[in-house]
């Protein structure tokens, strides 16, 4: 393989992914880019309050050792440490190279980078472009692809669905099968090792604030080929969200990074507008709890506070599940320089506007800690498959801090990059059978997709989704249980049985966005088992995953990743539990309220 | 204003060489509904409002807050997003359409690939020497930052070239979008080594002089882009470069 230029593949146009096609393109292997959107469309662009990194440009003494200890710290300890450190030690050569490509970071007088404070932290180290800094980065790589792309180095297959990958008699991958989203048309494609780079499983809980594409459908094919998975029982409930008809749109922690106070009227039949309460009648329970870290507390703990304010003690807004964030108290320029993508959606799509008026947030479903077992440079347990960004499981432990999902989207892509081309190059032959092994995966693709097209059923599969998405928000997010975890898995099932009578009232062969939606559901149910399953399994409470009847976190027994692998037979999840790297900073009872 | 049912028809289109055919549906409202969140309820009741079966309807949407650009179609005749479209401020019956100058894939999906083509042809990024570690990045002040950061907000949506009368087919202007990231490259201090072969990408057909002044761009552009002004700070530098040039040969 020395001789030919190595191939690689990624699937998945998000920062992860363009961040490894720009290392491999540079290094002069040839890179095909699958993407189900344009890339600039990825769901990254949806991130808005920053990126993290140690510059200490603020006179504070910042390091990347107190990034790396508030990240361990942050995650409960259940991250494996060394590639936590390794990401926060690249952390500021990322952020100049990012300037250098030309995102517009917001400035200080000076014309210097400038931070502010996020949470699970008590240093300025978060880099941001207004309150869009997902979509202004995102939107950097995505020029700098186009460049290479220009030049021939890579090429875009857009509006193509990942299938499965392709493995050889020895179980080493050697390519994907993918789906042209318009044509129908079912292909396979060599490389000499595949990046996967898929993103968030938000489809699963139903509304989330992730995109409609976040299915985790990729990892859930996968899974079902031998792939592990880790940790997937970690989800993390994103504190203030706004809640939609069709999703929950984030409000960004940089509101509280910029001063934003949540808050509830202490009388719970409190009838006055927000802005009308005065200061007495108010109660700033995130502060009151929590002296340090006030707001900025990581968002396990901020989600869990307003859930008891709401739920136990009965204060929601008016009997709502809603609390107040209040930016009222910032003036205007502020606000406009350093918020204003999000204050402008919460204004679009719900009608007040957060200058004046408070706004009214509740938790939603942000983001998976776990995702796709990886070793240390980012190679999953099937050879030649690597997983980067937020499909793989590697630096967020049990919580992940906020603006700490960029930086390892990059990190990820920057390390498994070259990792890839050198390890294309130490490849050796290919065997003899591998023509059949892409002709074999090909047609089974083509007979999954024949099955689901001509099945005779009644089942709506946007309804089933609704009905998935219903159940693990419930009994899956915040406040877990074993018997509801147990009556989730049942339902699970169930679903799974139903999905056999799953009906495509469109069965046309172009174009067909439900035919590609009801196969992603199956790999969603499929992988919504290993996160429930995963989460009946852990009887401790650590960082996101909260078990009222398990309250303590327990290192004895559960200082372990959770590793599930597809058992075909019994067609579920089995486990395997694997002692986490703890060799750098020894675990310390995890409190914001002391430190 | 309490609204019980909405009451909207769909231009729909099953292959991009089949004849287009309308189909009307009712279903009901719930607060803070959007565009989106009807074609939603069709998937999960494909069923006209004469109570045909039909299929779910097929578009293009990812992030559902308007920062990704997918979701770009005609509503009630204006070009905008269908995520921000929220039905209690709509006249109904609503009238959905997909983009009328783009390719239609199927239904509301049309191929906006052009702005894409246009954005190599420009080099719209900034040629930077590598990835490794080359220290700081230019100084750049909150001024300069605060009119990039309006330009780059782009999202590659295609409103503007879908409002502009001058956008079709027999001139092949590649429209606002394109000249607003041009002026965006351009005044970076990295960026703007690539001047000259920006300005004299949009000195051919199709460039920078088709633009006719309609003005229909800044007027639906979603994220308020500045494009006009873009337009007109472009034209002059374009202007400048062509005198300079004259004057070279």
């Amino acid at each position: 393989m020395a001789t030919t230029t190595p191939r690689i593949i990624i699937v998945g146009g998000g920062l992860a992914g363009l961040s490894a096609a720009i290392k491999v393109a540079e290094s002069g292997a040839h890179v095909d880019l699958f993407s189900v959107v344009p890339v600039k469309r990825s769901h990254s662009v949806c991130a808005q309050g920053g990126i993290n990194s140690a510059k200490n440009l603020k006179g504070e003494g910042d390091s990347t050792w107190a990034h790396f200890d508030d990240t361990v710290f942050g995650g409960d300890f259940l991250a494996n440490q060394p590639p936590v450190k390794a990401m926060c030690e690249m952390g500021p050569s990322i952020i100049d190279l990012l300037d250098r490509m030309g995102v517009p970071f917001s400035r200080t007088p000076e014309g210097l980078l400038d931070f502010r404070r996020f949470g699970g932290t008590l240093f300025c180290r978060t880099a941001f472009a207004g309150a869009t800094t997902g979509q202004q980065l995102l939107y950097a790589l995505d020029e700098q692809v186009r460049r290479f792309e220009s030049e021939g180095k890579v090429r875009k297959y857009e509006y193509w669905e990942f299938l499965s990958a392709v493995l050889d008699s020895q179980r080493v991958c050697r390519g994907i099968c993918a789906m042209d989203l318009r044509s129908m048309e079912v292909a396979t494609f060599p490389a000499d090792a595949v990046i996967i780079a898929t993103g968030g499983v938000g489809a699963i809980f139903g509304k989330s604030t992730n995109s409609v594409v976040c299915t985790g459908s990729a990892q859930g094919a996968l899974y079902q080929q031998g792939a592990a998975y880790g940790n997937g029982e970690m989800i993390q409930v994103h504190p203030t969200c706004i809640p939609g008809d069709d999703k929950l749109r984030l409000m960004s922690e940089s509101a509280r990074g910029e001063g934003g106070r949540i808050w509830v009227p202490r009388n719970p039949n409190e009838s006055r507008p927000g802005k009308q309460v005065p200061e007495a009648d108010r109660w700033y329970f995130l502060e009151d709890w929590y002296p340090k870290y006030g707001n900025l507390v990581p968002r396990d703990i901020a989600t869990r506070a307003i859930h008891k304010v709401v739920h136990e003690l009965g204060l929601g807004i008016q009997g709502q599940p809603m609390v107040y964030l209040d930016l009222t108290h910032i003036d205007r320029a502020t606000l406009d320089h350093k918020l204003g993508g999000i204050l402008d959606i919460y204004e679009k799509f719900v009608g007040d506007d957060p200058h004046d008026v408070p706004m009214k947030i509740f938790p939603g479903m942000h983001y998976t800690m776990g995702g796709l077992w990886v070793d240390n440079g980012q190679m999953t347990n099937i050879q030649g498959l690597y997983a980067i960004g937020e499909c793989d499981y590697s630096i967020h432990g049990a919580n992940r801090l906020g603006a700490n999902s960029l930086l390892s989207c990059i990190y990820g892509g920057f390390t498994a990059g070259p990792n890839s081309v050198k390890y294309a190059g130490s490849l050796g032959a290919a065997p003899e059978n591998l023509a059949a092994c892409f002709e074999n995966e090909r047609k089974r693709q083509i007979e999954a997709n024949n099955l689901l097209l001509n099945n005779p059923g009644t089942e709506n599969p946007f309804k089933l989704w609704r009905e998935l998405g219903d159940v693990m928000s419930r009994n899956v997010t915040v406040t877990r249980y074993n018997d509801k975890l147990q009556e989730t898995d049942a339902k699970l099932v169930e679903l799974l049985e139903r999905y056999r009578n799953v009906n495509l009232n469109d069965k046309s062969m172009w174009s067909n966005q439900s035919f590609l939606f009801t196969r992603q559901l199956y790999n969603m149910l499929q992988l919504a088992r290993v996160i429930t399953q995963g989460a009946f399994l852990r009887n401790e409470s650590r960082g996101s995953h909260y078990k009222p009847d398990f309250p303590e976190r327990d290192d004895v027994n559960f200082l372990k990743t959770t590793k599930a692998f597809f058992a075909p037979d019994a067609d579920e999840p089995r486990f395997e539990w694997e002692p986490v790297d703890i060799s750098l900073i020894p675990p310390r009872p995890r409190r914001y309220d002391t430190k | 204003m309490a609204i019980k049912s909405v009451l909207f028809k769909i231009k729909r289109q099953a292959t991009p060489t089949s004849a287009p055919y309308w189909e009307e549906f009712e279903v009901e409202w719930r607060p803070g509904m959007n565009v989106i969140a009807l074609f939603m309820e069709i998937a999960m009741n494909p069923v006209t409002r004469a109570g045909n079966p039909t299929t779910p309807i097929n578009y293009d949407s990812n992030c559902l807050e308007e920062v990704c650009g997918s979701c770009a179609m005609l509503i009630n005749g204006k070009a905008r997003m269908a995520c921000s479209a929220l039905v209690e401020h709509l006249e109904q019956p609503l009238t959905i359409e997909p983009f009328s100058k783009f390719p239609v894939i199927r239904d509301l999906q049309v191929d906006r690939s052009v702005l894409f083509e246009n954005l190599k042809a420009v080099q719209a990024w900034i040629p930077i020497d590598g990835t490794y570690p080359l220290g700081d990045g230019p100084r750049i002040t909150p001024n300069m930052q605060e009119q990039a950061y309006q330009l780059s907000q782009c999202m590659s949506c295609c409103c503007c070239m879908e409002a502009c009368p001058q956008f079709n087919e027999s001139t092949g202007f590649v429209g606002a979008a394109t000249i607003a990231q041009v002026r965006l490259f351009n005044m970076h201090p990295t960026g703007k080594v690539l001047k000259d072969e920006r300005l004299q990408a949009l000195m051919g057909d199709g460039g920078i002089q088709e633009c006719g002044y309609a003005q229909n761009c800044v007027e639906v552009c979603p994220k308020d882009i500045p494009l006009t002004k873009s337009i007109s700070s472009v034209g002059a530098d374009v202007m400048k470069k062509a005198i300079l040039d004259f004057f070279r040969t």
